[in-house]
């Protein structure tokens, strides 16, 4: 585990709610490929994110809880790096299963390059 | 002190609104029900009822709570004939509670026509008496109010929720009762929430109303969460619930509810929305109108929804205020949202701003304003099959 950074210093276009997070939330949507300030050290987002989505603040081993607001709202189910998206694709409740709906529509613009 | 103006009732509660309440007994009389209400889809005539044919003693209690709630003036009741609602019961409770009261049974009277006429009828001579009444001096201590989130996303826990949790607090230090509810989204949360219980008992009985809920929903194979949850970027039912949570403010909790149960005095109660004993008719809350009818018939005067995806809906019988988390959403919707919540996010205002604003919101809702659900003529209503046990003697500790 890698050691907890000053909260200040990460981008301004993302919010750290606690300083145990090992995610930011996502204050305006930021496309991928963009370059983010971690706080320690620079990531680029592997995909679009949209606003209020979560972003991996540092390297998560499969496993590890994801910890926002401080608390953990569930585990990785794979190695997660620094600027990937955090999202069912790669996370579970240790709860209940997450129930979601895909979009055959805009996951085929987004492999096309399609997406506007 | 701020002074909002109220109906009086016979118990002594005011209410903020003075509606006439047409409720169906059996979804067979529904359509009657709704063609007596027509003419008066703006002016306070609202349509309540439960669609089952066979008995329930929650769907009774909650219909004896709605048609009594301090916003309904005058109840007419709309029978087929042949169901197994206990009119009877509920007539005798109305009459006692000194409000006007009507039964119309569809097959006594001869069928659809014959019954809408004599509705509309009665409805133009309650409306005109409950237009000419008074109203009284009511204090932000008499107001109950009751709190909701539906259509979240990654906005609501961070904006919206918290400043209700304000407002929640604001209200409460002023002796009004809070209500946050769907015990569903507090899982996770449930050993911090115990811990801001007045008696260590209560804390207890909150712990377990959430394990119950858990249980629940793992039979069910689903948890309190849909598809546009994900999408707006909660990935689980846990911090779907630390969201959710920041709705209940930062004051101490005094009791736990069922529905139907009027808080005894100001304060914040959770309220347990989730049926007792075995899973029995499905979904402890099939939508959110489900759960604002189970916050009214707890008493509230007013509710207090907060969305990030970008709910429209409002209620019959009390005003619900639309707080929208999401800045995005907002821009798109703000025809039907009544607080820019989303404007912390962007940095245009902070939580406790936002959250005097949706206090200063509700106090005016008692002094004539109107929320946007209700202008755009939204009166939900949902009530369907459950079962609870009784309060425990510890769910509501002296205060």
């Amino acid at each position: 585990m890698s050691a907890p950074v000053p909260a200040s210093t990460h981008d301004p276009r993302l919010i750290l709610l606690d300083p145990r997070d090992n995610v930011f939330v996502a204050r305006m949507r930021l496309p991928a490929g963009e370059a983010i300030e971690t706080g320690a050290g620079k990531a680029a987002l592997d995909r679009d994110i949209p606003l209020a989505h979560k972003i991996a603040r540092r390297a998560i081993a499969p496993g590890e809880k994801i910890l926002k607001y401080g608390a953990p709202i569930g585990v990785a189910t794979v190695a997660i790096a620094a600027g990937c998206h955090v999202h069912v694709q790669n996370m579970k409740s240790d709860y209940t299963p997450t129930y979601h709906l895909e979009d055959e529509r805009k996951e085929d613009e987004r492999k096309t390059g399609m997406n506007a | 002190m701020t002074e909002l103006a109220g109906y009086l009732r016979s118990d002594g509660r005011k209410g903020i609104r003075n509606i006439v309440a047409v409720a169906y007994l059996v979804e067979c009389a529904h359509h009657v029900a709704r063609e007596i209400a027509q003419p008066w889809r703006e002016n306070d005539v609202h349509v309540i009822g439960f669609p089952g044919c066979y008995p329930n003693a929650y769907a009774e209690k909650m219909m004896e709570r709605l048609c009594t709630h301090p916003n309904v003036g005058a109840v007419l009741m709309v029978s087929l004939g042949c169901e197994s609602f206990n009119k009877y019961a509920l007539e005798r409770i109305v009459a006692a509670s000194g409000r006007p009261v009507k039964t119309i049974v569809i097959q006594g009277t001869g069928g659809t026509r014959a019954s809408i006429k004599e509705g509309r009828a009665w409805v133009e001579t309650q409306r005109a008496g409950l237009d000419r009444q008074e109203t009284v001096p009511m204090a932000v201590s008499e107001l109950i109010v009751g709190t909701v989130c539906g259509g979240s996303d990654g906005t609501s826990g961070i904006t919206g929720n918290p400043a209700a949790g304000r407002a929640f607090d604001q209200l409460i230090s002023e002796g009004a009762a809070c209500i946050f509810e769907e015990t569903g989204e507090l899982i996770g949360c449930e050993h911090i929430m115990a811990a801001r219980a007045i008696t260590p008992e209560l804390g207890r009985i909150l712990e377990q109303s959430v394990a119950k809920a858990a249980r629940y929903y793992a039979t069910l194979g689903y948890g309190s969460f849909a598809a546009g949850n994900a999408e707006g970027g909660l990935s689980t039912i846990e911090e779907k619930s630390m969201g959710a949570y920041a709705k209940s403010g930062a004051s101490a909790i005094s009791g736990l509810l069922k529905p139907g149960d009027i808080p005894p005095r100001g304060g914040l109660y959770l309220l347990d929305v989730v049926p007792d004993g075995e899973v029995r008719f499905g979904f402890p809350n099939i939508n959110d109108n489900a759960e604002i009818a189970e916050l009214i018939a707890c008493g509230a005067h007013c509710v207090l929804f907060v969305t990030g995806r970008g709910s429209v809906v409002g209620s019959a019988i009390s005003p619900v205020v639309k707080i929208c988390a999401n800045p995005e959403t907002y821009r798109r919707m703000a025809e039907d949202m009544d607080v820019d919540a989303g404007r912390i996010l962007e940095g245009r205002a902070g939580l406790d701003q936002v959250g005097t604003e949706i206090r200063d919101l509700v106090v005016s809702l008692g002094q004539g304003a109107r929320t946007k659900s209700e202008e755009l003529g939204h009166q939900e209503f949902i009530l369907t099959y459950k079962s609870f046990e009784p309060l425990g003697p510890s769910c509501l500790p002296a205060g």
